[in-house]
């Protein structure tokens, strides 16, 4: 085993080898009842619960030493916090590391879903701050599970056509409720709504960490999702309505940049791997310039 | 031209490295030890010791020097790095009717046997500034006395005897393991217990308090309080026998609260229980109390809605490494989900400017 | 009374809707409610009847399912309830059971509009077209004489009587066969009641519903209830056709009641 080598203290990727077990058991039921949150033994990370915690969790018991990890929040490989847990396992479970979509074996994720679309053999980690769906209509746990054993699903319609009532449409623009193969209704993570699409009939195996909450759940490859709506309300998946400003992405999610005093904003795709991809190809957006010997 | 923002592998190297030093403080003044912490801000390390589960002061003051005496911080170096200890195997139940007791009192009988023993507290001390320690070189030496020896027996098995409270059977059923098990509802009571003995002092303080102040009232006298060492032991099986492999400071309450009677059961007084790792006793009568609060069903009181009665509400929010992490991460990038909010709010505000400019 | 000759000659050639056998309750050594059995056919209204502490409330709760009573059979549709999965239950208790309870608080959700109290239960069993929810939430309060224009209001906005008409509104959007009722009018002014009573007597007759309704109030089941069963200490003293048990009580506890309705 590929041992870090400044910390032979700890095990490979942290954890022992009892609680590894423990997780992937509770991984392996949440594959096999997709969309069901999965009761496990949380431990306590070296980093706050709240940051990451149960992805991290998941992560380690899914790393051997051959992968190659990728880590992003927001879209973003170099923000900080992916930088800190990537440099986490890069000590811990001394796995090589990379920024390419396509490349990673592994990838952990807080709010977004990788542009590029995911491929058999990939391990999508979501970090989740609020595993249960009914949470804000109902805060008791012991009610919640209930309502999950017995399908009584009517309470998240009712917040829907709330919403319609008072604003003419559903005003939930991340975290969007999803039903997972006609069963379980699930939190896909904060991610915006513009992602929900990516979440059903997706090659790669995606798994739900939820470290404080301790929960664990998971959506198969090639699994029916889909985002709670009403037929003549149907569900959008919308974003800003404007091009990547760097690379000219039509399709990709953008963040919203302030640029100066005056308020000038400029838009940039939220996926940093996908951009530099698209720049590295040759493509330009408005305030963009060609990469210098990006194209060989 | 733009440039994305990069470099956060390097902001977060050199806001460490700053942060180290700023720990340090001014290199003029000595730097403190460990065994400074250990032994003069010993209920610091008595407290992160108590809620980070783990009976090691010399960890605790590591944790208490390198959290810069930001206690909960502390308590989070040591959950964390608890993580990691293998677990070699269980002790025996620990038997605090053993206890080399420092402090022993109790407020429902003026004598009893083993006697009230004050102990260093803080109880009626004045609470005025001792200027006297801002002097350096003090070392005070109080009087001794011949320890009394020989087990302590507890207040409540007096009473017990006489059928005056709630028998509490012993019993040898595995309990469930916190750390180990996810928690689940209903929780037993050991399982309570468990996740209050490591719950936040302020959160469980300010329950008990409100349980006295008549949210859920159980009229708790302190039947006992102690404070002392107690040996633990472990079964070792190749020995066949079980051996003393060290001993904690325990700081236990046992309550004596309200009696309660029922058709066939004549009145009776009912218990709360604390036990805590370490000089603790703040933490240990609220425990007690907290406990109390939380039997309602059991003893079939009336659920009256009181925050310290909600099992869910107390047990999914008790603990502070939880509550201090979910809490701070909100100051993390969030940009994605402000971003379908921002874009979000600007539709419906476009729409209802349209309609108002219909409709004028 | 046309509706009791037609729940008299229904008893003919119709199966019961709802069967309760020997039904008990105990709390610890305290009798809820004592061998209690009866039989509501399609389309009937039931009265219990009772003071406080008759039973007639432990009684309803272990009908709707609240309970477990300690023995007993309830059945209903041909179905064993006791013997229901909850699951099976509480998707009963959502369909073709209603339960209108004393407290419009109790019943309503107070931070949900009243059209989303309405649209609850379709939204429940399936209904997924937000329009088609609207149009059937706005003619439901219009039954129930609640303005359209109220239709996204919370009830916290409401009167009592108008929480109370609201809860019956949400209860009834589903067409359920059989609908528990506790106290409906209990807690509203003699105006109020009256007008909800007569809404009420209207709903019941053109919706077909069997009911069963507990009350201490004799004049609500005089207006409302086919047959009546009088309880006393947890055990049924009386049972028989309204107008005869409320015009020739028999039993000396039901002259009793009736003649101290008499009095007020």
């Amino acid at each position: 085993m590929t041992q870090a080598s400044e910390t032979n203290a700890y095990n490979f990727a942290y954890l022992d080898e009892q609680t590894k077990r423990m997780i992937r058991r509770a991984i392996l039921k949440g594959v096999a009842v997709p969309g069901y949150q999965v009761p496990f033994a949380s431990r306590e990370m070296p980093m706050p619960y709240g940051w990451g915690t149960g992805g991290v969790q998941v992560t380690a018991a899914c790393l051997v030493p051959e992968d190659r990890l990728k880590v992003i929040d927001q879209g973003a490989d170099d923000t900080t916090n992916a930088v800190s847990i990537r440099k986490f396992f890069q000590r811990t479970a001394g796995v090589a590391v990379t920024e390419a979509t396509g490349e990673a074996t592994v990838i952990q994720t807080r709010h977004r879903i990788p542009e590029t679309p995911l491929t058999e053999g990939q391990i999508l980690v979501y970090q989740v701050p609020i595993p249960e769906p009914l949470r804000f209509l109902e805060p008791r746990e012991t009610e919640t599970r209930k309502m999950h054993e017995l399908e009584e699903y009517g309470l998240m319609h009712v917040k829907l056509y709330e919403d319609i009532a008072r604003h003419g449409e559903i005003a939930t623009s991340y975290a969007y409720p999803v039903k997972v193969e006609g069963r379980y209704v699930m939190d896909p993570s904060p991610i915006p709504k513009f992602d929900n699409p990516k979440l059903g009939d997706n090659a790669a195996i995606q798994l739900f960490g939820a470290g404080r909450e301790q929960r664990i759940y998971a959506v198969p490859p090639y699994t029916q999702v889909v985002s709670l709506d009403f037929d003549d309300h149907p569900f959008v998946a919308s974003k800003a309505p404007h091009d990547c400003d760097l690379c000219g992405a039509k399709g990709s999610y953008l963040d919203e940049v302030i640029t100066d005093d005056a308020g000038s904003r400029m838009y940039v795709c939220s996926d940093t791997d996908f951009c530099t991809g698209r720049r590295e190809a040759g493509h330009v957006g408005r305030l963009g310039v060609a990469m210098a010997g990006g194209v060989a | 031209m733009y440039v994305a923002v990069k470099g956060g592998e390097r902001a977060i190297d050199n806001a460490h490295a700053w942060l180290a030093e700023e720990r340090r403080g001014d290199t003029a003044v000595a730097e403190l030890t460990l065994p400074q912490i250990r032994e003069q801000l010993k209920l610091a390390v008595n407290r992160v010791m108590a809620e980070g589960s783990l009976f090691d002061p010399d960890l605790a003051a590591l944790a208490i020097k390198q959290a810069r005496g930001d206690l909960i911080e502390a308590i989070f170096l040591i959950r964390a790095y608890r993580t990691t200890l293998p677990r070699l195997g269980t002790s025996l139940p620990v038997d605090t009717a053993d206890m080399a007791v420092d402090r022993r009192i109790s407020a429902t009988f003026k004598d009893l046997p083993g006697g009230q023993v004050l102990g260093p507290t803080f109880d009626y001390t004045h609470r005025l500034l001792d200027f006297a320690l801002a002097a350096e070189g003090e070392a005070p030496v109080a009087a001794k006395a011949p320890a009394t020896l020989g087990p302590v027996p507890h207040v409540t098995a007096f009473l017990n005897r006489d059928g005056l409270i709630e028998d509490a059977p012993r019993d040898d059923t595995q309990p469930a393991d916190l750390t180990r098990t996810p928690l689940e509802l209903p929780a037993d009571r050991p399982l309570r217990l468990q996740a209050i003995t490591r719950g936040d002092e302020g959160f469980i303080l300010s329950m008990a308090y409100s349980t006295q102040r008549g949210y859920g009232r159980t009229h708790a006298f302190v039947g006992e309080l102690r404070i002392g060492r107690v040996a633990v032991e472990m079964e070792i099986p190749e020995l066949g026998f079980a051996v003393e492999i060290g001993e904690v400071e325990l700081t236990e309450c046992e309550t004596v609260n309200q009696f309660k009677g029922s058709k066939t059961e004549p009145p009776q007084f009912t218990r709360g229980y604390g036990l805590v790792f370490g000089q603790t006793e703040r933490k240990a009568i609220a425990m007690s109390l907290v406990d109390r609060a939380l039997r309602w069903k059991e003893l079939g009181e009336d659920h009256i809605g009181a925050p310290a009665q909600d099992e869910e509400f107390v047990l999914y929010h008790c603990d502070n490494i939880q509550a201090t992490g979910f809490l701070e991460h909100i100051k993390l990038p969030h940009y994605v989900d402000f971003q379908s909010e921002l874009e979000l709010v600007r539709r419906l505000r476009a729409e209802a400017m349209t309609m108002q400019e219909a409709a004028e | 009374m046309g509706a009791v000759e037609l729940g008299i000659c229904a008893k003919g050639n119709e199966q019961p809707l709802f069967q309760v056998d020997g039904l008990t309750k105990y709390y610890g050594t305290r009798v809820g409610c004592l061998d209690v059995s009866f039989d509501l056919f399609p389309g009937e209204v039931l009265g219990i009847v009772g003071e406080s502490g008759s039973g007639k409330s432990t009684l309803l709760s272990c009908l709707a399912g609240h309970l477990r009573p300690d023995l007993g059979s309830v059945t209903y549709d041909g179905r064993d309830v006791l013997g229901m999965a909850e699951t099976e239950r509480r998707r009963l208790s959502r369909t073709e059971w209603a339960y209108v309870h004393q407290n419009p608080r109790d019943g309503l959700r107070m931070g949900v509009s009243a059209g989303g109290n309405v649209g609850e239960r379709l939204m429940a069993i399936g209904a997924r077209h937000y329009g088609t929810i609207r149009d059937t939430a706005t003619d439901w309060l219009g039954r129930v004489e609640i303005a359209a224009d109220r239709i996204d209001d919370r009830p916290s906005a409401f009167s009592g009587g108008m929480q109370q008409r609201l809860q019956i509104a949400r209860n009834l959007v589903t067409g359920p066969r059989l609908v528990f009722m506790d106290e409906p009018t209990g807690g509203l002014d003699v105006s109020v009641q009256a007008r909800l009573l007569d809404l009420l007597r209207g709903l019941v007759r053109d919706l077909g519903l069997s009911v069963i309704i507990v009350t201490h109030d004799l004049a609500v089941v005089r207006l409302l209830a086919d047959r009546l069963m009088v309880m006393k200490g947890g055990r049924v003293v009386e049972q028989g056709l309204t107008d005869q048990v409320l015009d020739d009580p028999q039993h000396a506890y039901s002259q009793l009641l009736v003649s101290s309705v008499l009095q007020v």
